[in-house]
């Protein structure tokens, strides 16, 4: 009843969705799986109206259709339930699930508070959560807030004529495993209501859940199975199954490692839930790489070494020196340099200029009794310029107007120039085009040549693949498997994959 | 991009503009306006402000708020007329030590300001606005409600001795302005100052210690406050209670109306002169032309609400609260 046909979708040099048919059938539950930016969450904001398609068509019972807004959208029976939680937590549950839409209890101007509490408490019902609707949300569990979001959507059936579908996009990540047996049970009866669109990074879930299951890579859907003859190892092939180019990754240029100077090492490292028990060592000009999806732990591993995380139990080297006192002054005086995934927070101050921004780390250095030396501070900024060929008019430039790929340089300057031999790089070439990728391979190099230790976290498994001389697959906080990567044998796409999901 | 150039260029000058065109605006309906005697006191009446609204632009470039110019300005301005007079009366006497007293009480104000914003975790704006309460409510205690006269001559010289047309208490506040550029450009406390109010996380992941920049901020405001304290005793003599008073609504005025932005990370003390310089043509130019007082208030008022619309950029901003 609800179909897409040969929809696309086109961002400023991306190419987000190509020509993607899609449908989904009254009562049915649809699984999509692909890897990170293979174009599920823009399909998805599609089909919910956050983003309009560039071409094809949108048809609802065969009634082509456009949504300006997701809730225009939703007045056509398709609503979201979404990954980060967005209940807001200090309103009532009532007020969460009637938000927007409190008109139909009003009365001159007055709320009538029990009609409302009454008709949440048959939303609430659909779900078979038994709370009070006059309660904090706050004070809910993660679950339960997941099933109030699911009775949040499904208002629509009363508003609406016609059928629903309901995108779940992650809705198990927060979940535990009888919390997400009982979904899984309540998804199915409520099949009778609506269709579903289940989204997950966990492959056996979305199995057990769909009828179908859209496989989607490189903004195309490239095969739909029915669950019956779905096979998880022919899913993850056609997920990740691409050419990769080993010129791309400067292969050629990956020497060994130092193996006998040891810059940084866990010892059975663990942190709440976002990691335990691990450890390894990050050897001189040696690059790491720590694979595993979204929440597997592999950010909160590099913000451990950096200082900004506290673990709870284990011991954590740098340079021979057991950590005592976590906080990121202490890793930045240790030679810890962190390049953090989001450049515009954490990487650069926009409205400083190129040189301001390479010394931040560094003031000491530049300073006699805290009065700056300007001379030898643009003298840096010019040499580093120079070295990376960062291209910007000048030292004094501000680093919000330079490019993406020439604001990583400044942020690698910074740490390098400062004499950083440990270096922390999350999804370094997010964002980037396949030039500044490039040069920021030649970098990952380069500084593997100068004997600095590189933790990294790759934006493709691709590229964790051909930069890395080790990986270690990380899943739900816990060390799987680890590979030696030397180039020539270096395991495969799905060598990994099927260590992470 | 080209969009953004001119945008970003007529943020840039538009403060010396407004000011160039109100001084021309002036100049033409009452040509009086337009005479050296008439721009010392313009010097005369910026002066104290000045030093209050630099104090204050420190704390607005690392995203905070300082609220506590009127109490500490009270305080310093009383503790150093008793310790002036207490130690002789006159400044070729011990009493010239009631001059570096005075900032120490300012920094000291702003050290106990910092500690209970950061320590505390308490919002700057509420922070400083209860300490600034303290500040009145203990001048007053001082003081018992009487007002301190100097009348010492050598320090009144600030405001009755003229070099070029101009008393001196305008080229202190000049150096005190080059001193505050200084501080801001060359030292690590300046560019600290820029860095945690364009992007504090980052400055907290490149190794600072953001906490301590904040108290610093905080008591080298507090200095700056008591260099104004001075200069508002010297220009009339007097110090008691309320001449801290209408410091907050001025150079929060100023300082905005000069450019800074309130989340930080923009401007600096230049704006600040040139945003001072503003409100007080304004204020004189009133006078001079022969408006009622009321209409400047509602003029200032307007023109904060102008600065800020001109100098934010509402694009990147989803919701004000």
């Amino acid at each position: 009843m609800y179909e897409l046909r040969q929809v696309d979708k086109k961002f400023p040099g991306v190419h987000a969705l190509k020509s993607i048919d899609f449908k989904i059938g009254r009562g049915e539950i649809v699984g999509l799986v692909g890897e990170n930016g293979a174009g599920k969450s823009t399909l998805m904001k599609v089909i919910y109206g956050a983003y309009q398609p560039d071409g094809g068509t949108i048809t609802i019972d065969s009634v082509a259709v456009r949504f300006q807004n997701p809730r225009q959208a939703m007045q056509k029976g398709i609503g979201m339930v979404f990954q980060e939680q967005s209940l807001i937590t200090n309103l009532t549950v009532m007020e969460n699930i009637f938000l927007g839409y409190e008109q139909q209890f009003v009365k001159f101007g007055v709320v009538n508070w029990k009609a409302m509490a009454a008709a949440a408490r048959a939303q609430l019902a659909k779900v078979k959560l038994d709370i009070d609707p006059n309660m904090i949300t706050a004070k809910l569990s993660f679950a339960q807030r997941q099933l109030v979001e699911l009775a949040k959507v499904l208002t629509l059936e009363e508003r609406v004529d016609g059928d629903l579908v309901i995108l779940l996009d992650e809705p198990t990540s927060v979940l535990a495993k009888e919390e997400v047996e009982l979904l899984f049970r309540l998804v199915r009866e409520l099949t009778t209501r609506a269709s579903f669109i289940f989204v997950s990074h966990r492959m056996d879930e979305v199995l057990e859940l769909s009828d179908r299951i859209y496989v989607m890579k490189d903004g195309e859907v490239v095969d739909v199975v029915s669950a019956a003859d779905a096979n998880v190892d022919a899913i993850q092939h056609k997920m990740v199954g691409r050419d990769v180019d080993k010129q791309y990754y400067r292969e050629q240029k990956q020497e060994p490692y130092d193996a006998d100077r040891t810059l940084a090492s866990f010892d059975a490292v663990s942190l709440g839930k976002k990691y335990r028990d691990i450890s390894f060592d990050l050897r001189a000009g040696e690059v790491l790489c720590l694979v595993g999806t979204e929440g597997s732990g592999r950010e909160a591993i590099l913000r451990t070494v950096f200082g900004l995380e506290t673990p709870d139990s284990g011991s954590v080297t740098l340079k021979g020196e057991e950590v005592r006192a976590f906080t990121a002054r202490s890793g930045v005086e240790k030679g810890v340099g962190y390049v953090p995934r989001e450049r515009k927070v954490e990487g650069l101050v926009g409205g400083m200029n190129v040189y301001e921004n390479m010394t931040l780390s560094q003031m000491r250095r530049y300073s006699t009794a805290g009065v700056l030396r300007l001379g030898e501070e643009r003298q840096l900024a010019r040499d580093w310029i120079d070295k990376l060929s960062i291209k910007t008019p000048s030292e004094h430039k501000d680093c919000g107007g330079l490019s993406g790929g020439n604001q990583q340089k400044v942020v690698l300057a910074k740490w390098r120039s400062g004499g950083s031999d440990i270096i922390l790089l999350d999804h370094p070439t997010r964002g980037l085009d396949i030039g500044a990728k490039e040069d920021v391979y030649d970098m990952v190099r380069a500084m593997s040549a100068d004997g600095v230790g590189i933790l990294l976290v790759a934006d493709t498994l691709e590229e964790a693949i051909g930069l890395s001389h080790t990986i270690i697959v990380l899943k739900d906080g816990e060390v799987q498997h680890r590979f030696d990567c030397a180039p020539g044998a270096k395991p495969t796409l799905y060598d990994l994959v099927h260590y992470m999901i | 991009m080209n969009d953004l150039l001119t945008r970003d260029m007529l943020v840039k000058w538009a403060p010396l503009i407004v000011l160039i065109v109100l001084v021309l605006m002036f100049a033409l309906i009452e040509p009086r306006f337009f005479s050296v005697r008439n721009f010392a006191r313009i010097g005369i009446s910026s002066a104290p402000a000045l030093m209050v609204a630099i104090g204050v632009t420190f704390i607005i470039i690392m995203g905070s708020i300082d609220l506590s110019m009127e109490g500490t300005v009270s305080v310093c301005a009383v503790a150093f007329a008793f310790c002036f007079l207490a130690l002789g009366g006159t400044l070729w006497s011990a009493a010239w030590l009631a001059l570096p007293l005075a900032l120490v009480v300012g920094a000291v104000i702003g050290l106990i300001n910092g500690l209970v914003h950061v320590k505390l975790k308490i919002p700057s704006f509420m922070a400083s606005l209860a300490m600034g309460f303290v500040g009145t409510g203990f001048a007053l205690l001082l003081t018992g409600g009487d007002r301190v006269r100097i009348e010492d001559e050598a320090f009144r010289s600030l405001l009755t001795v003229r070099w070029f047309n101009f008393p001196i208490m305008c080229y202190v506040a000049l150096a005190f302005l080059l001193i505050a550029w200084f501080i801001q450009t060359r030292t690590t406390l300046g560019r600290n100052f820029y860095a945690v109010g364009g992007g504090e996380e980052l400055a907290h992941a490149s190794g600072l210690n953001v906490n301590r920049v904040r108290v610093l901020g905080f008591m080298l405001a507090g200095v700056f406050y008591a260099v104004g304290a001075l200069l508002a005793v010297g220009r009339i003599g007097i110090a008691e209670t309320a001449t801290g008073s209408n410091f907050m609504f001025v150079s929060i005025t100023s300082v905005v109306v000069g450019g800074t932005a309130l989340w930080g990370g923009i401007g600096g003390v230049f704006n600040t002169l040139i945003g001072v310089l503003i409100v007080n043509v304004i204020g004189n130019g009133m006078v001079v032309v022969g408006l009622p007082g009321y209409v400047q208030d509602g003029v200032l008022g307007l023109l904060v609400i102008i600065a800020v619309v001109l100098s934010t950029d509402r694009k990147s901003v989803d919701f004000v609260k």
